[in-house]
């Protein structure tokens, strides 16, 4: 039997959903025999990796924990890339949205009331949307590039609260480490699973999940940003508005950022530090892809990429690898889906096909 | 003696180039006395191929020749259907042979793959006699295969002679393949300028640059696939005379077009294809255009029922000495255009493509609005509506069919049902910001089956869709969402003759309703059998209009090259008096 590869008809919807399965399912295969070439146990490596970061209560925190701002991010991502806009600067937006956020809890930290989370949260959407429209305008007014822009603007955000940590923001009474003054507590994120760090942050995510959800698949804005992705001109010649998208897509997603870095320092870490993620601003760009640009998809992959971060730091612990571990495990698991990836749009099929209709002979089979 | 020796000598020198012409066949015309140098061919052929060849000049049948191109048992399945179902077909040397069939028939597909674009699943192609597997087109036309695609393959960020610098194999030089292309186009009177970038010509120049491209290259076998679908008469006439010394030089050519005439004119044979099998063949100069349409579409060819224009309807797109320098250096100005289309009639403009259609009809359908100051030079419906965005005009009443398909008219990799949201979302299918997916699959559903869209349902994607069969339903999706004011440019474009006649039917069916409806077409005969009135664009001017009945194919295409009369000033209706109206 001879094997062909062959386009189907239209991206089958099933390989959408099975493809990433598929890569996760080679990541661990791979990661199996990675252990076992590395002289260990595959099974305690197994072990070690991916249940005993989430073998208790704690544990499963943890998990929301990280998983919470990959999936915000990286829904508010996943509506720029449908529509052609590459927005790779979440890390600078989170960054700059935690600063923003975080200053207005520090600006408050002697006062109390109800009005400062929402504010902060507020703040943190607005710094988000503020580092992203730097693109967004030079996109529109000048056709740069993007990707370039927003991706640059990360190390400037990097920059400008590093700056403020080691200057004007420094705890007065921090023994001049660079960090900022402790949160009060009304500016804090409320913890809601007893015993553990899961804080409100998660909420926010699952609803930005669902609103993504209705954006994507049900508002007609998301469908006019997908046909601008597609075809351009077609856009145009229904009146669609480009750099109405553009905007939308760059600001969508620096809010989700924005938001995303707010929860961070007003959740687990409750201060600004010069550095405020771990990458979580990348990470959210393999987590909308893993998830298919599909908001369920993506919470699913912000599960599985929070659990390597996890497991990655149990590796550290429990076996000893170094934490570049995490890394490795990311890219093998985006190299494996871009591979099945292929299943999408293509078939394998073996020796002659049968059974398939001409529509003027339908009754007809053609062999 | 003298006799025997001055053919080989002559064979030494034809061989360098077209060795394979002494084997095609020659006009009648063509004397020994009166033939230029490569003519004297024919005497080879007649020395080679006996007095068979002789007696059957006329005609591409000698005797004992190897078909240029022989098809046998292609098969190409695709998933929804089988496009190809064992197909066989032999083509001559200096053959014009023509492929015949409905939309979807599957003609497209079969060019395909003989120039190596698509790979048949089954089935052999033989050239000259020999076997021969087709990888890719730079093999194709390293065989002396040329093509004319139906939708262009043109990079469209790239010049003209770029383009074609793509595809001929020689040393790399753009000055003087332009020089060439320049001389080329001019000598087969299809006039193109190679420093300009493809995006900004209309479709009708692109069909152009395929054309001369293809000749370029010096073929053995040119494939044209629909290559007239925009193309004026003159032009259309030009290119026959080009083929048909191609032939007589020996080049064989497959011929697509929906234009039964055309192809009773030009072609020795005709094959005809439905539902992805060999249906019949025919020689089409012994056939009739109604036989063959029959043939075709397995039925009597419907004809339009034009009632005279009701009377008195009012003016419903008024455009009032428009001027607009085109954006593109190359572009045409607009030069003050000025057209009222009533209710109830449709207007049409004719015109050779690249002489400010498409500066029009960026202006009418709003994606290139006007400058600020000249908002009061459109008006639909009363509004003036220079400087509304394209949206803005549709909910105006404004319908628009735009003359590409694929890119600008449907979004390629998007469902028909989706597709049909692109335009058609005013009519109820977006509530409170969100889209209502049932209204969106019944308006697809009611497109695909008021206008016979073959397909295999509102979920196929419209890149999957035949060309003829996509103009269906983008002409559709305008014409259901009863527009007040309709315009199309060419809404028939690649249509088969049945189809054309349900879309023409419609636009006229749209006019008794009292609709204004402005037709942009570069054929003649369709304006004429739709219209009640016609103008001209030449040159970024707008020719008067005149009624049909009052007017012929000849004035009307001597009107094209540019001499018309003035245009008498047609008063604006005063912008009250439009308010008024409605
Ligand atoms: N890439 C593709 N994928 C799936 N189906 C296809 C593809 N290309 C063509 N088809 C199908 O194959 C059939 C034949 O298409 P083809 O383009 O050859 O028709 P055609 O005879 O050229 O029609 P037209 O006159 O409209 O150009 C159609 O039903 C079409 O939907
Ligand atoms: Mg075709």
């Amino acid at each position: 039997m001879r094997i062909r590869i062959e386009p189907r008809a239209q991206p089958s919807r099933l390989m959408g959903w099975l493809s990433p399965l598929l890569a996760v399912v080679l990541t661990l295969v791979t990661g199996f025999l990675f252990s076992a070439f590395l002289g260990m146990n595959p099974v305690d490596a197994f072990h070690a990796f991916f249940v005993a970061p989430v073998d208790d209560l704690y544990g499963l925190g943890e998990l929301g924990v990280k998983a919470a701002p990959l999936a915000l991010i990286a829904v508010g991502l996943a509506i720029g890339f449908r529509s052609n806009v590459w927005n790779i600067g979440a890390e600078g937006q989170l960054t700059f949205g935690a600063l923003v956020g975080g200053g207005v809890a520090l600006w408050a930290y002697e006062m109390e009331g109800a009005w400062i989370l929402p504010a902060m949260i507020l703040a943190g959407a607005l710094g988000g949307m503020a580092w992203a429209s730097i693109p967004a305008f030079l996109r529109t007014r000048f056709n740069t590039n993007e990707i370039l822009v927003s991706l640059m603007l990360n190390y400037v955000a990097l920059l400008c609260l590093s700056y403020l940590v080691h200057g004007p923001w420094r705890d007065p009474e921090g023994f001049n480490f660079p960090e900022s003054r402790l949160f009060s507590e009304s500016a804090m994120l409320p913890v809601i699973l007893e015993d553990t760090r899961l804080h409100a942050g998660a909420l926010l995510a699952l609803v930005a999940v669902g609103l993504g959800w209705v954006f994507v698949k049900k508002s007609f804005i998301g469908y006019q940003m997908q046909v601008a992705g597609l075809a351009d001109t077609a856009a145009r010649y229904a009146g669609f508005n480009r750099k109405r998208m553009i905007w939308m897509g760059l600001l969508i997603g620096g809010a989700a950022a924005g938001i995303a870095g707010l929860c961070e320092v007003a959740g687990p870490i409750g201060q600004l530090l010069p550095s405020v993620s771990p990458g979580y601003g990348y990470a959210a760009i393999i987590v909308a892809f893993v998830g298919r640009l599909h908001p369920v998809g993506i919470l699913l992959a912000s599960l599985l990429m929070s659990l390597l971060y996890l497991g990655g730091e149990s590796a550290q612990m429990e076996l000893g690898l170094p934490s570049a571990v995490t890394g490795v495990f990311q890219g093998v698991l985006l190299f494996y889906l871009l591979a099945a990836d292929l299943f999408i749009n293509f078939r394998i099929r073996g020796a002659t096909p049968q059974g398939l209709r001409s529509p003027s002979k339908p009754a007809e089979a053609s062999s | 003696m003298r006799f025997r020796r001055r053919p080989t000598r002559l064979r030494r020198r034809i061989r360098r180039r077209d060795y394979e012409c002494l084997r095609g066949a020659y006009g009648k015309r063509c004397t020994l006395a009166l033939a230029p140098p490569g003519r004297f061919a024919w005497l080879l052929s007649v020395m080679e191929n006996g007095v068979g060849g002789m007696t059957n000049q006329n005609d591409p049948q000698v005797v004992g020749v190897a078909p240029r191109l022989e098809l046998q048992d292609i098969t190409k399945i695709y998933p929804a259907v089988v496009a190809n179902d064992g197909v066989n077909l032999q083509v001559l040397p200096g053959e014009i042979h023509a492929v015949l069939g409905e939309n979807g028939a599957g003609k497209s597909t079969l060019m395909k793959i003989i120039y190596g674009v698509t790979k048949a699943d089954r089935g052999t192609v033989s050239w000259n006699g020999q076997e021969v597997e087709i990888a890719n087109p730079a093999q194709a036309r390293r065989l002396g295969i040329g093509m004319v695609f139906q939708h262009f393959s043109l990079f469209e960020t790239l010049t003209v002679v770029q383009n074609i610098a793509l595809a001929v194999e020689e040393p790399f030089d753009l000055d003087g393949l332009a020089r060439r292309i320049v001389e080329v186009s001019e000598r087969y009177g299809l006039p193109l300028d190679p420093r300009r970038l493809v995006h900004s010509l209309s479709v009708g120049e692109r069909q152009r640059v395929e054309i001369v491209r293809c000749l370029l290259q010096d073929p053995k076998l040119l494939i044209m696939d629909e290559p007239t679908s925009v193309l004026t008469p003159q032009a259309v006439r030009k290119l026959f005379e080009t083929l048909n010394r191609l032939s007589s030089e020996g080049c064989s050519i497959l011929y697509i077009s929906h234009k039964l005439e055309e192809i009773r004119e030009l072609c020795h044979k005709a094959t005809v294809m439905r539902g992805g099998k060999v249906t019949g063949e025919a020689d089409p100069r012994q056939e009739t255009a109604s036989s063959l349409a029959r043939m075709m579409i397995g039925r009597e060819l419907p004809v339009c029922q034009h009632a005279p224009a009701p009377e008195g309807g009012e003016p419903r797109l008024v455009i009032a000495g428009l001027s607009r320098t085109s954006d593109d250096p190359f572009g045409t100005d607009l030069k003050d255009i000025r057209l009222t289309v009533h209710g109830g009639e449709i207007v049409g403009i004719a015109g050779i493509s690249g002489n400010g259609q498409q500066e029009l009809l960026a202006a009418l359908s709003g994606e290139q609005p006007l400058d600020p100051h000249q908002t009061y030079e459109i008006h639909v419906n009363g509004e003036s509506v220079g400087n509304l965005d394209p949206a803005a005009r549709r909910s105006l009443g404004l319908g628009f069919v735009p003359e590409e398909r694929l890119g600008r008219g449907a979004v390629p990799a998007m469902s028909l049902a989706d597709n049909a949201l692109l335009t058609a979302h005013r009519a109820g299918m977006v509530k409170l910001g969100l889209v209502a997916g049932a209204q969106v699959r019944a308006f697809a559903d009611r497109c695909i089956e008021t206008f016979d869209v073959r397909c295999g349902g509102h979920e196929a994607v419209a890149k999957s869709l035949s060309g003829g069969n996509l103009q269906k339903f983008i002409v559709g999706r305008e014409l259901l969402q009863s527009p007040s004011v309709m315009i199309a440019a060419q809404p028939t474009w690649g249509v088969d003759v049945g189809a054309a006649t349900t879309i023409r039917q419609a636009l006229i069916d749209l006019r008794n309703r009292g609709v204004a409806v402005l037709v942009i077409s570069e054929e003649l005969e369709e304006l004429f059998e739709i219209c009640d009135r016609i103008a001209v664009i030449a040159e970024g001017r707008l020719s008067p209009t005149k009624v049909t009945a009052e007017t012929n194919q000849e004035e009307i295409g001597l009107w094209m090259s540019g001499m018309f009369p003035g245009v008498e000033d047609e008063p604006l209706p005063d912008r009250q008096e439009l308010i008024d109206a409605h």
